[in-house]
């Protein structure tokens, strides 16, 4: 039933996970956004929405200040030395300036929308079945109060949150998580939690409302994406703060220039003998704003909200919901990343490897009756052992008609087997074998001991295998690595991370399975207040600890760590302890995030220092051409060549204004973070963003000049 | 001509290093003084103060020593030990004055050997020499100890004693035997009148008799010493360490040079000591080695290296086209002839106000160090360096972090640190952190405030009085020269540097003076201001910057961490200073002695 439902919802047309699929794969510049981006652009024109990046808003009063002495001179009262076209062109730039960054705002803005809205489209109303007493009655699902019961059956679609008190289903996420594979749910263990708009495929379960209707997990998701927009973390406000006092200190630097202008003017008038006062665009009024307008960093300010959004953006994109955007940023600094070991760095279960014999009989021997005695055995350790004999000996596993199975039970701690001749045949753990056999009148071999030690000392659990008064042999439980999980542990501590493992196992096979998959510590035989007394520890050495949990245990763990990723999978509990939730319901998610943590700072850092490191260059553009009426000799400064007062300072402007759109991808896409040690990484990245910033203005104004010059645009 | 800043330079090096030892241990407590000086310790200690209490202490402190200054100056002419009858100086000239020793700065409106009384050589000028220059060494002294965790920051009148008594006297006390040994005076009495050897040289009495010439002295060996140690450089004399009695030979002018470099100096690798990080401190010094190496090269270079270009000829006639809307077709030629060169040998450099008796590189060496270490003595006139040459004191007063001015200019370095870290050091992916400790919001908004003031203080005082009669009423020469004369005058007022290029109208002399200079008002108001703020802004912000640091929790060194002991971080720092330094700077650069330079009038002929 399960499968067929699955081809169902695949043939559908456009189902909700197809679609979310396709908003989170946007094209950088999907057309679809571009044109409501540019709209937004002028509308965000306004000062009062403007005036909240401060920046932009300089920018935007020097626009509005030129488009005033472009009037005056349209009115021909202007006073300047220099044409209207010039004012006209500079005003224009000036605009396009403010647009840019609006535009890089808006299309951020339009992602994270973009994406709400498919989300929201996914959360359509419902129909409720509650449970009153024995009793079923019909309700929409926006009437859904916490603590509600609320039965689903196959094929129906799951309300709201809550956790599954009864029952268990498979169930299709692929509306939240846009995987179409569905997964199993069920009461009581870590695996009940379920979410609203998910499909249940096969099954009934009753489910407890745990979020009333409007505060369910997608509707905090889609207030998550649109508040990523508004929300700033305390490193973008410190950014900020930074980006402001800059424009400040260039405001400082650019107005005294005025008066130091006139200076030189007056200076100049008297050296030639003038009777007229000889005019320098330093005086310039348009020019000067120009001036400042290069030299404060615009190109940060226009960028940094949507570096911002796009790093939320990204996160989603990994199918990870994050409480704030603080968290992802918190990402980047975690010093230490707990993993559990079972179904994170380990498949979920031991499995059997070997079969070992004692004297007397074959490792065939042992597997057979291991198999026979595992044959009704429905844990995975049990399935295992029949698998493996099945594989090795290619054939399969007979049970005698009669057979009467004995469960495991903690008291006597084996299972096995009685077969109707009185066979009895037991696994279970070597103390508890050892009774058995002596039970029964038999004496452990002597060559058993050593047997069980050392495989116990290689951090692999021994099952001794008992036929009756004798023991037989014993298998061999291990625990398999997931595939890669070495090369992602280099990965981490490349990027400057311990990884701890947590397991309940003893302290011997944990530092086995430890060794094993290349994880720095282990914390064994861990307990929930063990785990929690281990987070506190170390972040009162100031570190910064990632950690992933799925049970209702591990809540206070989860609260504790700085960086909680919680299992959607999990329970309500642990998804309230945790900082961001993983649809995906995958432990190694953790490297992907503290990886979008980085990047999200790295692209600040990195466009914040090629802004500055842009002023340079404009430097040795403009003063030549500020003072060129009053002290033509500093045409020297002007390494560059460009071709006259006028054109240098539009290249300069031009070449402000365009770096802002051709920049957008990186502020959108983030700047590729490679765990090379904080050493290398900043010494790429100062040559890429440091050095660059500074060489890259040189040859763009120059370019500029010499299109300008090329199309007979410059005076 | 390179062996004197290189041995300079070695000497200094070599004697830092165990004398920052020193320092650490006196600044520590790790000491036991002898009876009646550790009995006045003892007085002195009003228990341990938090950084609020010590910052309080700190600024009490100094208005005392402004009152007391100012009380000092305006009783000169009743003290004692004023046998040539010095009159009250101007109050402005006071105010400016009294704040200039109090900041460290010690720009003087006045000239010592004029208008001061030996009173008050000694009882303002020493005083403040010692008592100013320990004020940022505590507070350098009180961030290290918030750097390292502690709410509890020692006692600010402990520090102030420690400094004084443990460091700067002793120091002092040695370097006074060399000077001493060289000739310098050491004397209360006021003046010798002499006959000069030329009978007419100070001209006659109505009667015909020659005139004698007064030759005024003083306790110069007591002075000197710790006008240099202390960075303070007010000098005895006008002339300053030039005169042949405040730096009588090459070996007093070795011993003056070193003596202002050594504490800067060592208080980088104290700061290194103190918090444990000896090699970050390594790292800090050898960015500000390098940039130091440079301002002297660069001043070597353009002064000694160099033919005085205003003697020099040049050969081809120049034409600029001058944008002009009223000429017509809106351009104006200005034609500039060819100019022959002087018959003067000039394979020494520019010659042009500098003391041939310290040899040919010592003048532009001086230049460049005095403004480095933000000392502000001066062994020649900075208004005849070379346009170019000149570039290279600017710098060091702009940047204000090169080794800089006791305590102050490793606080103003940390803020170029925090600033530089804050910004690329996100580019390795973490929060930005110093010492382990993240920096947030408000570490950021105090460091910028620190950063603002400086630029602020310079830049517009400068465009105000350049575009009014304030500046061109003062300035000894027109255009872009008059222009470096008020730029260079700010700049050393905010940099608490106290240098002057001269050439500026800025003294008024005695309050009964019937032709003071006309602006001299305005240059002693605005000077002082500048000076008041530029001091105590830059102190005051890093101590609130770094108690807020102080107290968030260390994270572990890791590999993700951004190392703050390597070449990597040299570069990033080094490229902070340089790349904020040049864009707050270069316009006015540009308009002063870059103009000059290209321009066709050297010296502002």
């Amino acid at each position: 039933m399960g499968t067929s439902s699955i081809t169902e919802i695949g043939q559908k047309p456009v189902p909700p996970s197809e679609k979310l699929r396709r908003a989170k794969r946007q094209a950088l510049l999907a057309p679809g956004l571009t044109g409501p981006a540019l709209k937004q652009a002028f509308v965000m024109l306004r000062p009062e929405i403007q005036w909240k990046n401060p920046v932009m808003f300089v920018v935007e009063i020097g626009a509005f200040l030129t488009l005033l002495f472009v009037i005056q001179a349209a009115l021909g009262h202007s006073a300047s030395i220099v044409p209207i076209t010039y004012f006209i062109a500079l005003d224009v730039w000036l605009w396009l300036t403010v647009l840019f960054a609006n535009f890089a705002t808006a299309l951020a803005e339009a992602r994270g929308k973009a994406q709400a809205e498919s989300l929201r489209r996914t959360r359509r109303e419902t129909v409720a079945r509650r449970l009153r007493g024995n009793a079923i009655e019909e309700i929409s699902s926006t009437e859904l109060k916490v603590g509600d019961l609320i039965a689903v059956e196959a094929g129906q679609v799951i309300p709201g949150d809550g956790e599954i008190v009864e029952g268990i289903a498979s169930v299709d996420e692929s509306a939240i998580t846009g995987e179409s594979a569905p997964v199993i749910r069920e009461s009581g263990g870590d695996r009940s939690g379920v979410t609203g708009g998910t499909k249940v495929l096969s099954d009934r379960i009753v489910v407890r409302i745990t979020a009333g209707a409007g505060e369910s997990f997608l509707d905090r998701m889609i207030g998550l994406v649109e508040g990523a927009i508004r929300q700033r973390t305390p490193n973008e406000i410190a950014l900020t703060l930074v980006l402001s006092a800059f424009t400040l200190i260039f405001l400082i630097v650019v107005v005294p220039l005025w008066p130091m202008a006139l200076n030189a003017e007056t200076y100049m008038t008297s050296y030639l003998g003038l009777t007229q006062r000889l005019r320098s665009l330093g005086t310039d009024v348009p020019t000067l704003v120009a001036l400042l307008v290069c030299l404060i960093p615009t190109t940060i300010g226009a960028l940094l909200a949507a570096i911002g959004i796009a790093g939320m953006d990204r996160a989603l994109q990994a199918n990870i919901i994050a409480k704030s955007g603080k968290a992802v940023e918190v990402a980047g600094d975690i010093d230490i990343v707990l993993l559990d070991k079972t179904g994170t760095i380990t498949e979920g279960n031991r499995r059997a490897t070997q079969f070992l014999p004692v004297e007397g009989y074959t490792a065939q021997q042992v597997g057979q009756l291991a198999a026979i005695a595992s044959a009704a055995d429905e844990t995975p350790e049990g399935k295992s052992i029949v698998s493996i004999f099945e594989s090795q000996s290619e054939a399969a596993v007979r049970v005698p008609q009669g057979a009467k199975f004995i469960a495991f039970s903690a008291s006597t701690r084996m299972s096995g087997v009685d077969l109707p001749g009185g066979r009895q045949i037991r696994k279970g753990a070597a103390d508890a074998i050892a009774n058995f056999v002596r039970d029964q009148g038999g004496r452990a071999p002597a060559d058993l001991s050593p047997l069980v030690d050392g495989i116990a000392s290689r951090g692999a659990t021994p099952l001794v295998v008992a036929d009756g008064a004798k023991t037989v042999g014993v298998v061999v439980l291990e625990d398999i690595l997931k595939p890669a999980m070495k090369e992602r542990f280099d990965r981490l501590r490349k990027m400057g991370l311990r990884t701890v493992m947590i397991t309940g196992d003893n302290p011997l096979t944990a530092a086995t399975i430890a060794k094993q998959a290349g994880v720095d510590d282990f914390l064994a035989q861990a307990t929930p207040e063990a785990k929690l007394a281990y987070i506190r520890k170390e972040q009162a050495d100031g570190k910064l600890v990632a950690m992933m949990g799925d049970g209702t245990n591990d809540a206070p763990a989860l609260a504790q760590a700085d960086v909680a990723m919680a299992m959607n999978a999990g329970t309500q509990a642990a998804k309230e302890a945790g900082n961001m939730v993983d649809l995906d319901s995958d432990p190694t998610k953790l490297i992907e995030v503290v990886e979008i943590g980085k990047q999200l700072l790295m692209t600040r850092g990195s466009l914040t220092t090629f802004s500055i490191a842009n002023d340079v260059a404009k430097y040795f553009a403009i003063i030549p051409a500020l003072f060129a009426g009053t002290l033509p000799w500093l045409k020297t400064m002007d390494i560059m060549h460009l071709h006259s007062p006028t054109s240098a300072i539009l290249s300069a402007v031009i070449f402000n204004a365009i770096i802002i759109p051709l920049l957008i991808p990186v502020a959108l896409k983030g700047v590729k973070y490679v765990p090379l040690g904080a050493d290398a990484l900043l010494r790429k990245n100062l040559l890429i963003w440091g050095l660059g910033g500074v060489i890259v203005p040189f040859i763009g104004i120059k370019l500029i000049d010499l299109v300008m010059v090329g199309m007979h645009l410059a005076a | 001509m390179w062996f004197l800043p290189v041995a300079i330079i070695v000497f200094t090096i070599i004697v830092a290093f165990p004398l920052s030892k020193y320092m650490t241990k006196i600044m520590e407590g790790k000491y036991r003084a002898p009876g009646i000086v550790r009995w006045i310790e003892e007085r002195l200690d009003t228990g341990e103060q938090d950084w609020k209490q010590y910052t309080i202490a700190l600024l009490v402190f100094n208005t005392a020593l402004f009152i007391y200054g100012y009380v000092i100056l305006s009783l000169q002419p009743w003290m004692p030990l004023n046998p040539l009858h010095r009159g009250l100086l101007s109050p402005t000239t006071i105010f400016m004055t009294a704040i200039s020793f109090m900041t460290n700065t010690n720009l003087q409106h006045y000239s010592g050997d004029q208008h001061f009384s030996n009173f008050s050589q000694i009882f303002f000028c020493i005083a403040n020499f010692f008592l100013s220059a320990a004020v940022g060494l505590c507070a350098l002294t009180g961030i290290i100890r918030l750097f390292r965790g502690q709410k509890k920051i020692g006692n600010f009148f402990v520090d102030m004693w420690r400094v004084v008594v443990y460091i700067f006297l002793p120091v002092a006390f040695v370097v006074s035997l060399v000077f001493v040994q060289q000739g310098m005076p050491m004397t209360y009495r006021s003046a010798y009148q002499v006959n000069t050897l030329e009978p007419t040289a100070m001209g006659a009495t109505d009667s015909g008799q020659a005139k004698q010439q007064t030759i005024v002295v003083g306790p110069l060996a007591a002075f000197v010493p710790q006008k240099m140690l202390g960075t303070n450089g007010g000098g005895f004399y006008g002339m300053n360490s030039a005169h042949p009695m405040e730096n009588p030979t090459a070996l007093t002018n070795f011993f003056t040079t070193f003596a202002m470099m050594i504490f800067p100096f060592c208080l980088v690798l104290m700061y290194g000591r103190m918090l444990g990080r000896f090699r970050h401190a390594l790292v800090i010094f050898a960015v500000m080695l390098v940039m130091f190496i440079g301002t002297i090269v660069w001043a070597i270079g353009f002064d000694t290296l160099r033919p005085n270009p205003g003697l020099t000829a040049h050969p081809d006639a120049r034409t600029y086209t001058i944008a002009d809307a009223n000429a017509p077709g809106g351009k104006r030629l200005l034609a500039l002839p060819a100019v022959a060169g002087l018959p003067v040998d000039q394979h020494l450099g520019n010659l042009e106000g500098k003391e041939m008796r310290f040899g040919t590189s010592a003048g532009a060496t001086f230049a460049a160090i005095t403004v480095d270490v933000t000392c502000g003595a001066v062994n020649a006139e900075h208004d005849s360096l070379t346009p170019m040459a000149s570039v290279s004191p600017m710098v060091g007063m702009w940047l204000n972090c090169i080794f800089g001015g006791k305590g102050v200019g490793m606080i103003n370095m940390l803020l170029f640190l925090v600033i530089g870290i804050f910004i690329a050091g996100q580019m390795v992916g973490r929060t930005p952190e110093y010492l382990g400790r993240k920096i947030g919001g408000r570490e950021m908004k105090l460091a910028m405030i620190a950063l603002l003031v400086h630029p602020i203080m310079i830049l517009m005082p400068t465009g105000i009085f350049a575009a009014t009669t304030w500046g061109s009423g003062a300035t000894s020469n027109p255009g872009p020269h008059g222009f470096s004369q008020m730029l260079y005058q700010f700049s050393s007022a905010s940099a608490n540097n106290g240098s002057a290029f001269d050439g500026l109208g800025v003294t008024y002399g005695f309050y009964n003076n019937t032709s003071p200079a006309p602006e001299a008002k305005q240059w002693d108001i605005a000077t002082g201001l500048v000076m008041l703020f530029s001091r105590f802004l830059p102190i005051i912000a890093p101590i609130a910057l770094a108690a807020g640091l102080g107290m968030k929790k260390v994270a572990p060194f890791g590999p993700g961490t951004l190392r703050d002991d390597t070449l990597t971080f040299a570069f990033l720092l080094g490229g902070t200073v340089i790349i904020i330094g040049a864009l707050l700077f270069l316009p006015v650069a540009a308009l002063g002695p870059l103009a000059e330079h290209w321009g066709p009038f050297p010296f502002g002929g």
